[in-house]
């Protein structure tokens, strides 16, 4: 399967990192890393990159890595779109001081806009 | 993140203690939590399915147990509605990491549109204000008319209008 993990930085993306590699790697699926522009991140992209090279080493693991400018989750969508993946896979929302699950923005665009199915980590 | 508060105070409202008879004639008492842990997972393991929010509370024992211990600390401001020795309802107060604080509130549902959930979250907002709190935030899903009603009829304003939920915010002191 050609899967599409969209990470911009965020707490829970960087565990969806983890979480996606390794499950690409037991499934034997194409993966692509798109950095995205996450206004609510402190990470930028080079720091992102960084961390995203050093997950893909420590796990012995070849994955696509680009960079989306622009607005995150139609440019995620248009290109998953382009290059025809199977499934988009994003981080699954922060936890609110009172432990409520909250999605991130460019989760809710994407969950609602895109064409493919959708998988958010827990 | 920054968020708009209302220009106006929410209230003032009296904290607990409060007794009064809901609509349905029963006897509620509300006061602030003592050291009622178990009494308040028994509450929350009776807790309807259908009411959750958000994914809270925590369905298992194991999970309402972990999310409590977090809800019962020091620095939070807990009330509880009582009906005799069983807990009917919550509300919390949880510090965010900006000097203000979120809101949530949980009634039973045998229990609900009985009107103690107004009692509930007034006595709260006088606690929270009488503990020094002066910003309180919450999110609620949009399709939930009733608690969005009553958020409003207590003092909260929709703040951030943008996402799934709805982010609504009150002000408890000038």
């Amino acid at each position: 399967m050609k899967v599409l993990l969209g990470i911009g930085g965020s707490e829970d993306s960087l565990y969806a990192l983890e979480q996606a590699v390794a499950r690409a790697m037991a499934a034997g699926d194409d993966l692509t890393i798109a950095i995205v522009e996450n206004p609510d991140s402190t990470m930028d992209e080079e720091e992102l990159r960084t961390r995203v090279d050093a997950v893909l080493e420590t796990e012995g693991f070849d994955a696509e890595v680009v960079s989306l400018s622009g607005h995150p989750g139609s440019q995620l969508l248009e290109f998953a779109e382009r290059e025809e993946f199977d499934r988009i896979v994003l981080g699954g929302g922060e936890t609110s001081p009172l432990g409520k699950v909250q999605l991130g923005s460019i989760a809710e665009f994407v969950l609602l806009n895109a064409q493919t199915t959708v998988t958010l980590i827990r | 993140m920054t968020r708009e508060y209302p220009d106006e105070v929410a209230g003032p409202y009296e904290g607990p203690p409060r007794s009064f008879s809901d609509r349905d004639g029963r006897d509620i008492e509300i006061r602030r939590y003592d050291d009622e842990f178990e009494t308040l997972v028994e509450m929350y393991l009776q807790f309807d399915p259908e009411d959750r929010a958000q994914g809270i509370p925590p369905t298992a024992e194991k999970g309402v147990r972990k999310w409590l211990d977090n809800l019962l600390l020091d620095e939070c401001v807990n009330v509880v509605a009582w009906h005799g020795d069983d807990a009917v309802g919550h509300a919390t107060l949880v510090p965010d990491t900006e000097g203000a604080s979120e809101l949530a509130i949980f009634v039973l549902r045998e229990f609900q549109e009985a009107g103690i959930g107004t009692q509930l979250i007034e006595c709260l907002l006088g606690a929270g204000r009488e503990s020094g709190i002066e910003q309180v935030w919450l999110t609620v899903e949009r399709w939930n008319k009733a608690a969005t009603a009553l958020y409003r009829k207590v003092g909260f304003e929709p703040c951030d209008t943008s996402g799934f939920e709805l982010e609504m915010a009150a002000k408890l002191a000038d």
